[in-house]
């Protein structure tokens, strides 16, 4: 697997297919949830063709449900394992959730507890994964709403301890992190000093709602909205211990036109042009 | 005292909890009274993508009984039969018999065969690729023992109801004409750009598809009917991927 552009990439939508075509190179790389393109064929994979024909692709997955006590669905691992041998992104990466349970599929990004027990889960999957896809995996940071009373782990502790046992790349959400600091009360550059930011192969930048709860607010990780500045404030800040790293905009429910999302895009290029004139990732 | 079940134990009751009115044991927040209200975000979380997966996949049943209302049945069907595989374009397969046999919507018969034709709208959407042969391979001398291999987006949809002409009226620019009585027959296919047609047809027509998505011969299939109409919307829509004169290659 060779490496995203270390520059802003878009979601794809298929609504901006026409677009995206009359305007080759305007975005550095798109990102594509991979579950959209298990069909047989039709206009998706027609379209994934030709997008992938001149742009660098990141396939992202909701489906494995890593997180989860049962073990991974093989029939799964084998149809990514086929998307990637036909379009050969540059970059996997899925969640640090669970999303099925028994034989149902939840169709969500669940939490789980930081425990010994989910540790040891975690790390077999992603160790199933990366087999069986012959690729380092990203693992991403989730939103959460709640947390859990027998977690022994702080999520940075165990996020790093897992890239250390499984050598997984991390995809860092800096929406995630905000929205889980202000729900949980912590402070997001606090988290951020804490994550091993050394691991991360590629960043989120999304939009969030706000409801407010008696004690102060609830933020829900809705990717319905432009990113929010203190969000554009945290990707600064990191850039800044990082250099420049691939960054995408996702924006997936209320999608607006095409050039909402490019203006976004440029205003992480601008962020990332000023880290690259700053402190540079070490090769 | 911490309790500390088993992620297993942990992972059911959350499930237990996203299908309940309470949040499970175990859960902390800053505030412990505002549990329940964050985790009411996962509950309408995986109810609101659901339902609106389904509707992605049934629009015209949503257009039919109306949005709060398909939500409200959404949720009842969600809960009896959730998607078991996360390609959700695969979800929905019992959806029209569930509609067959919910009490709340008995007043309207048609619903549970317009979902079967938009369930096999969406299989058509997604079927495998294959090009269409040229129409020149129409013209050999023993047009009688020839086999056709259809696109595999080519389906057939028959209800005894106006289910077609319901769902057609429910597309945008419908002309508005009165509904004529079931059965309705339709060919369902993606044409080379991809559009998915959605087209009425005459039952001589479908007896004739029939057989030849059976494989017979069109020898065989012209014994139910005249042919041509078929064959004509199969090359107009370039719905015939091979040719098979029966002689050895």
């Amino acid at each position: 697997m060779s490496q995203l552009p270390h520059t802003s990439g878009l979601g794809f939508k298929p609504e901006h297919f026409h677009d995206i075509m009359v305007q080759p190179g305007a975005v550095g790389f798109f990102e594509v949830h991979a579950e959209n393109y298990m069909g047989d064929g039709g206009a998706a994979h027609a379209m994934l063709t030709a997008l992938r024909a001149d742009h660098a692709l990141s396939l992202h997955g909701v489906g494995l449900s890593i997180g989860g006590a049962q073990g991974l669905n093989p029939a799964h691992l084998d149809r990514l394992r086929k998307l990637i041998d036909r379009y050969q992104p540059e970059s996997f990466s899925e969640h640090l959730a669970w999303s099925s349970h028994g034989t149902a599929w939840l169709n969500d990004l669940l939490p789980l507890p930081y425990t010994q027990e989910t540790l040891t889960t975690i790390c077999t999957h992603i160790d199933q994964v990366q087999d069986r896809l012959g690729c380092r995996m990203l693992l991403e940071n989730p939103a959460t709403y709640v947390t859990f009373e027998n977690s022994t782990w702080t999520e940075t502790d165990f996020l790093t301890e897992i890239t250390r046992r499984t050598g997984c790349g991390l995809l860092l959400d800096i929406n995630n992190v905000f929205v889980s600091a202000t729900n949980h009360r912590f402070d997001a550059r606090a988290y951020l000093a804490a994550f091993p930011l050394a691991a991360v192969g590629e960043i989120h930048l999304a939009g969030h709602d706000a409801e407010d709860l008696p004690s102060g607010p609830l933020l829900i990780d809705s990717h319905g909205a432009p990113v929010a500045d203190p969000v554009w404030a945290l990707y600064a800040a990191v850039l800044e211990q990082t250099g420049p790293l691939p960054t995408l905009i996702e924006w997936d429910t209320d999608v607006p036109d095409f050039a909402t999302l490019l203006s976004e895009a440029a205003r992480a290029k601008t962020v990332l042009a000023r880290a690259k004139g700053g402190q540079s990732r070490a090769a | 005292m911490l309790h500390d079940p088993s992620h297993a134990k942990t992972e059911a009751a959350f499930n237990a909890a996203l299908w309940g009115p309470a949040p499970p044991a175990g859960l902390t927040a800053p505030d412990a009274n505002e549990i329940a209200q964050r985790f009411k975000v996962y509950r309408n979380n995986v109810q609101h993508s659901l339902t609106r997966a389904l509707a992605a996949r049934f629009p015209v049943i949503e257009a039919l009984v109306g949005p709060a209302f398909f939500t409200a049945m959404a949720r009842v069907y969600i809960a009896q039969s959730p998607p078991q595989d996360p390609v959700m374009l695969r979800w929905g397969a019992s959806f029209a018999g569930f509609l067959d046999g919910f009490p709340p919507v008995a007043h309207l018969p048609f619903l549970g065969d317009v979902a079967r034709l938009e369930y096999v709208r969406g299989r058509a959407c997604h079927a495998a690729d294959a090009d269409p042969v040229a129409p020149e391979v129409l013209a050999v001398a023993d047009l009688e023992s020839l086999r056709l291999t259809l696109h595999p987006s080519a389906l057939l949809f028959t209800s005894p109801l106006p289910a077609v002409q319901i769902w057609q009226s429910h597309q945008t620019g419908a002309a508005r004409a009165p509904l004529l009585p079931g059965p309705d027959y339709a060919l369902i296919a993606r044409q080379p750009d991809f559009t998915v047609i959605v087209e009425r047809i005459e039952p001589d027509t479908f007896a004739v598809l029939s057989s030849l998505c059976d494989g017979e011969t069109l020898g065989f299939a012209a014994g139910k009917a005249d042919p041509t109409p078929a064959l004509t919307l199969l090359l107009r829509h370039g719905l015939i991927i091979d040719t098979d004169t029966g002689a050895p290659r």
